[in-house]
């Protein structure tokens, strides 16, 4: 890298770091192939498979396990996993992407599995909060919760531990904006938001940074 | 949701071909957590889904040593917030405004401005333009504490929602939106409009067309900033803001100023006015909150919402203030 | 002779100490199954077809093309036509599918003609409610109010409020019915009373109560709003029968559970407070409204509240609004937020009018409150020097050390009370010849730790770790316990399984002492041991003394409350609260900087999870006090946000700092084991409406403190602030 390209990253520059920049380009991605697709449609040359509106077979990857399902594509990725699946750790409350109690972290990031569409899920890697335990022992994040109260009822645990999770795999001592930034999608009605605090400090600095899925990104660029 | 076919196109060649001619029958699926929603209270029920996130051509960000950015129509707005590395101030504190890191993960540049109202007699699917059962309009005698206090003189009395819209009208940004008759380019503040009936929507874009780009012109020297008067530091809309882009001179004066509100109007609302009085002038706090006041000057509050004419002005002063540093 | 009472502090093994609570692991890990979570074989998807209008009367429905619809195994009208809607929401019709798509595509396909009626969902004015929503108000008068006013040196006017909130359990209500055979019932239910429900099925049902069993492991929330059975509980089950006897599960959308599933009550005040110069109050009177919905609610003789036994001179008039709104239901510490704002509001600004910093003016008239005037006087001490209100305390409108041109920095405070006595509670406890130990009743653990506490009890008791008690709760079967409101649990649970636990360890020294050669009452059960109370070298462990049992396990049943078995739960609770605020005077955004609490609640048992529980309760105050409120359309007479997107909870970042002192020790711990959930719900609307007034110089009459509310009050004050 040459030292031009060490640009400034202050603010009302319009600058961009060469480095950040490379994170922002395209990812190689090719259509999922979906079994059952009931037919396909010509659009612009090319034929481009039309699923639904009945049930499709389609497969997903929950926690490192293929699971086979069957659904419509209107079903969400949060319905498929708790009606089909009987995964039922990510739980349904607002419905519409306000609560954070649906959290997974899907491909690296963390999204409201109930304005995911289970179909579009496909040949993503998808965590749930079953997944996190490793040999019957909790994750730093799951011990953290429970160490420090971070739970009433619990309904809305599974998704703060996996926002929590998310947010320390990507800034693994974070500060308080990333912290802010990192949790102000999910919302406990009992109120243990100082418990979930304690957590986030507890376990900071205990989890290792992980990228998203697909680090490898490509693409051109003419910066 | 009322059952659908759903699409997933390579090219956008392919996802223009797969849209219906007539808004309804189909619509395009990228971050979701719009659609589905408004889905899920069959606000909208089209008969295709096209999910238009695997056309990998549109989630990629170019941005040149002249200072300008092209952003992919599908890049998240938490991948926008890493790549500018803080650079185009205003666009990135509002994408931070967006303080949930689901909906930045998920969440497209497009989607941010094709977003529809919030409007809760909209959202209870009393139509864009709220209308009871014999067409009465329920805004003007309901509670209209979140809606317009300016161009609200027609039916729309909703807010454009968009969290960018207002930084990137304010960097003079434009929008490439690709169609079956192919690309063209229209300039931010353009690109939004007020709808002239409830089956129009709130941008410039016909049913089978989808926005591709979003180019920042050449910013280096600009200084810009957005102000959002939230209530929650949760995720929360905001209940006015402000983005402001300012070039000054040598001697510290302002050779050029744009200034756009949000959550104020039906569009995002240019603030050609207060601008124009910024230009020539040294930014302190008298003069930001005199072009606070000529923001908001032709404001017609609702019955519940003049507290937002204040909201408004107090944004752009703040943004003002915060831009000039 | 078995002693019944709580052993002494030096002697407490698990009993207050920090204990996390036992089903952490199980919730941090998804794997702790709800209702909603609860996926049986063959189980069919229900949704409700719900009355769009606030009032109106049904004319006819129409089914027949549901009927048809593929996957639907049932369609069930629950208002026939004729019958007329009172909010809306309620259900009309109820549809059985095989999935949720088809259940739902079913329920938009039923045809349902309504005639409207006129509606009434506004209460907030006095002036604007039809004479025809105003029921009879009652009036209570004691002493003489008009003589007080005319003897007063000042007499404070005043007008406070609060919206209608609902209580937003995440989990919403309902559950998964089924029947095995024509006459016995399964029901797993999002319930706050596991061992009354069964009875409410039966009776509707017309089947035998002990025919129905009735399992909950976790619940989602609840807070007051999950007692009864609900309407929609009973046809869940009769559509499972329609359907063959075939799991039904019926979950409230998100939208319903905040219409139809509870509220906490608006209520509307004009006060009067005549009161001495240096502060003494000498009389009161309020006119106070408000609304739960179309029926009634009892609000009256609850003024001014904690100081209502001293003040003598009183008058209160307290008329229920009917409105076509989503009922009420009783909300965490029911009527106590509401009496506590408008008390501690109008003293504050009493205080205020007299120049006395609300500190002093509520100590002066503390012995007002009675009974429990040195818990208070004792807290008001503790939590002033948690906030450092003596340093930071300014008269109102100066702004605390802090502010700036735009932000204002304010303290509040405010003081409440509250019962929580424990209920009636069976318990049995089993010691097994293994050594192993079982708890089991028919109670709920609404996440306040219910399942960690009857571990603790009979852990202490037992002399064993925590980790060789389990605990079977959420089931009918088990022996009844009381429903889980009004802060009864903990006292209750906690009294019956100390007699089981005591009485069973009796049991238990019966059948091992003669092989140590001494009298049973020479025993004692410590650290996984039974030994001489005189010679702990001369031991036998636990396991050795359970096999003394031989192969019959030994269970005994504790009960609360039992004669002459001690009194191991009292009630009546005290607590005080102080917040500090700051304001930004041109946006009307509140932020919280720091909250406190200093609260006592008898003999805590685990301090963990009841520190747990006051923090809860304060944030969960601080949304009611900032964010929260049911907002009613009057021309369509429906809730505009029934979501969680303009339905506000206060997110992580917007609470500020917490601090919660208990009271423990001498004077507290000997009164027994009393209830936390409600008492620290109370008073934050208070404190920090107290201290917003504090910081921008002028009462804010209603809450939430919205931006809106807030810049009116400023705009009303007037001057340079209220404008930019």
């Amino acid at each position: 890298m040459s030292s031009s390209d060490e640009r400034s990253d202050k603010p009302d520059q319009g600058g961009v770091s060469r480095r950040n920049f490379l994170k922002g380009t395209s990812l190689a991605l090719t259509i999922p192939l979906v079994a059952g697709g009931e037919n396909e449609v010509k659009a612009a040359g090319a034929e481009v498979p039309i699923l639904g509106p009945g049930n499709v077979n389609i497969t997903l990857n929950i926690n490192g396990v293929a699971k086979q399902v069957s659904v419509e594509p209107r079903v969400t990725l949060l319905d498929a996993l708790r009606n089909d699946l009987d995964i039922t750790g990510a739980k349904r409350v607002c419905d519409r992407a306000t609560c954070g109690a649906c959290t997974m972290i899907v491909d690296g990031k963390p999204v409201y599995s109930c304005t995911t569409l289970a179909v579009e899920a496909q040949g993503k890697k998808i965590r749930t909060v079953e997944g996190l335990e490793q040999n019957g022992k909790l994750h730093p994040v799951q011990k953290a919760f429970w160490d420090n109260d971070a739970q009433q009822c619990g309904f809305c645990t599974p998704g703060f531990v996996m926002a929590c999770t998310a947010l320390l795999e990507k800034h693994p001592a974070p500060t308080p904006e990333q912290i802010e930034l990192g949790v102000g999608g999910n919302l406990c009605r009992c109120g243990t938001y100082v418990g979930i605090k304690a957590a986030i400090a507890q376990a900071s600095g205990q989890i290792r940074k992980r990228g998203p899925a697909k680090l490898t990104r490509g693409g051109k660029s003419n910066g | 949701m009322q059952k659908f076919e759903y699409a997933s196109p390579t090219t956008k060649e392919q996802a223009v071909a797969l849209l219906g001619a007539s808004w309804g029958e189909a619509e395009v699926l990228a971050g979701g957590t719009d659609l589905l929603s408004l889905m899920k209270d069959f606000i909208v029920a089209p008969k295709r889904v096209v999910n238009i996130k695997n056309i990998k051509e549109l989630d990629v960000i170019r941005a040149p040593r002249n200072g300008s950015a092209t952003i992919g129509a599908l890049v998240t707005i938490e991948e926008m917030i890493d790549a500018l590395g803080g650079g185009f101030a205003a666009v990135t504190q509002a994408a931070k405004g967006i303080a949930s890191p689901q909906i930045r993960n998920m969440g497209t540049v497009g989607g941010d401005l094709l977003q529809r109202p919030r409007c809760w007699y909209y959202r209870a699917g009393f139509g864009l333009f709220a209308k009871g059962e014999t067409g009465e309009p329920l805004v003007p005698n309901g509670d209209n504490r979140y809606h317009a206090i300016l161009g609200n003189d027609g039916e729309a009395k909703f807010v454009n929602p968009s969290s960018l819209a207002p930084a990137l009208i304010a960097l003079n940004a434009k929008i490439k939106v690709f169609g079956p008759s192919g690309e063209r380019e229209v300039a931010a503040d353009k690109f939004f409009v007020t709808p002239k009936s409830d089956s129009d929507r709130e941008y410039d874009l016909k049913p089978n067309e989808i926005v591709t780009w979003v180019t920042i012109p050449p910013a280096l020297g600009v200084r810009s900033a957005t102000y959002e008067v939230r209530q929650r530091e949760a995720l929360d809309w905001p209940l006015a803001a402000a983005s402001v882009a300012l070039t000054l001179d040598a001697g510290k004066k302002v050779k050029a100023a744009r200034i756009a509100m949000g959550h104020v109007a039906p569009t995002p609302w240019l603030a050609a006015e207060a601008a124009e009085y910024l230009t020539g002038k040294t930014i302190n706090e008298d003069v930001a909150a005199e072009a606070g006041r000529i923001a908001v000057a032709q404001a017609k509050p609702l019955g519940r919402n003049s507290y937002k004419v204040q909201l408004a002005r107090v944004a752009v002063k703040r943004a003002i203030l915060q831009a000039a540093g | 002779m078995a002693e019944y009472k709580w052993p002494e502090e030096g002697k407490r093994t698990h009993i207050g100490k920090r204990i996390s609570r036992i089903d952490g692991p199980d919730k941090v890990s998804g794997r702790a199954k709800y209702t909603y979570d609860i996926n049986r074989p063959g189980m069919l998807f229900a949704k409700v077809v719900r009355s769009p209008y606030a009032r109106a009367k049904v004319v006819s429905i129409d089914t027949s093309v549901a009927e048809k619809m593929p996957g639907v195994k049932a369609v069930k009208i629950i208002q026939e036509p004729g019958k007329e809607i009172q909010w809306a929401g309620d259900g009309i019709v109820t549809v059985v599918a095989e999935t949720e798509g088809q259940a739902e595509d079913a329920a938009r396909a039923v045809k349902v003609q309504y005639e409207k009626l006129t509606h009434f969902v506004n209460e907030q004015n006095w002036d604007t409610i039809p004479e025809a929503n105003r029921r009879a108000p009652s009036q209570n008068v004691n002493g003489d109010p008009d003589k007080a006013f005319k003897e007063a040196d000042i007499i404070f006017e005043g007008a406070y409020g609060n919206e209608v909130i609902t209580h937003c359990c995440l989990e919403p209500h309902g559950l998964v019915a089924e029947w095995e055979g024509d006459n016995n019932l399964l029901v797993h239910q999002s319930t706050q009373s596991v061992s009354a429900n069964g009875g409410q099925f039966a009776q509707a049902l017309g089947i035998p109560a002990g025919n129905v069993r009735m399992k909950m492991e976790h619940i989602g929330g609840g807070f007051g709003s999950k007692f009864p059975v609900d309407s929609w509980g009973i046809e869940a089950a009769r559509l499972s029968k329609m359907a063959g006897g075939k799991p039904v599960k019926l979950m409230l959308e998100r939208d319903a559970e905040l219409m139809v599933a509870g509220s906490r009550p608006s209520l509307f005040s004009k006060v009067r407070v005549a009161a001495k110069k240096d502060g003494t109050i000498l009389g009161w009177e309020s006119q106070t409204w408000g609304s739960g919905g179309v029926g009634n609610f009892n609000f009256a003789g609850l003024l001014p509240y904690i100081f209502r036994a001293g003040v003598e001179n009183r008058k209160e008039t307290f008329s229920v609004i009917g409105t076509n709104t989503g009922p009420q239901r009783a909300w965490r510490a029911p009527n106590h937020p509401q009496a506590c704002l408008v008390t501690m509001s109008a003293l504050d600004d009493l205080a205020a009018e007299l120049k006395i910093d609300p500190l002093d003016l509520f100590m002066k008239n503390i012995d007002k409150t009675g009974a429990r005037a040195n818990v208070y006087r004792d807290e008001l001490l503790k939590a002033a020097e948690m906030i450092e209100w003596k340093k930071l305390w300014r008269p109102r409108g100066e702004g605390a050390p802090g502010s700036s041109k735009t932000v204002k920095r304010g303290l509040g405070l405010s003081i409440h009370t509250w019962g929580g006595q424990g209920h009636a509670s069976d318990c049995d406890l089993t010691i097994h010849p293994d050594g192993s130990v079982e708890v089991k009743m028919g109670t709920q653990d609404l996440g306040v730790g219910t399942r960690t506490v009857l571990a603790i009890v009979a852990a202490e008791t037992l002399g064993l770790p925590l980790d060789a008690v389990k605990v079977h709760i959420g089931d009918n079967r088990f022996p009844v316990s009381g429903g889980s409101g009004g802060s009864t649990t903990v006292g209750g649970i906690s009294s019956s399984t100390r007699r089981a636990a005591v009485d069973a360890l009796t049991a238990l020294f019966e059948k091992v002492a003669p092989a140590m050669n001494t009298a049973p009452d020479k025993l004692e059960a410590v650290g996984g041991a039974i030994r001489l109370i005189e010679d702990p070298s001369k031991s036998m462990t636990w396991k050795q003394a359970c096999a003394k049992l031989g192969s019959q396990p030994l269970t005994t049943r504790g009960k609360n409350p039992d004669a002459g078995k001690g009194t191991l739960t009292t009630g009546g609770v005290g607590g005080v609260q102080m917040a500090d605020v700051s304001v930004d005077i041109e946006t009307g955004v509140v932020k919280m900087n720091n909250f406190v609490a200093a609260q006592d609640c008898g003999l805590i048992i685990d301090m963990k999870t009841c520190e747990s529980q006051v923090f809860g309760a304060m944030i969960m105050g601080v949304t009611f006090a900032l964010y929260e409120e049911r907002v009613m359309d009057a021309q369509t007479g429906k809730m505009l946000n029934p979501n969680m997107e303009f339905y506000r909870l206060a997110g992580l970042a917007d609470i500020g700092n917490f601090k919660v002192h208990m009271m423990t020790g001498k004077g507290y711990d000997e009164r027994g084991v009393i209830g936390i959930g409600e008492p620290p719900t109370v008073s934050p609307g208070a404190a920090i409406s107290n201290a917003v007034a504090n910081a921008i110089g002028v009462r804010v009459p209603s809450i939430p403190l919205t931006p809106d509310r807030v810049l009116a009050a400023l705009e009303k004050k007037g001057g340079a602030n209220a404008k930019v």
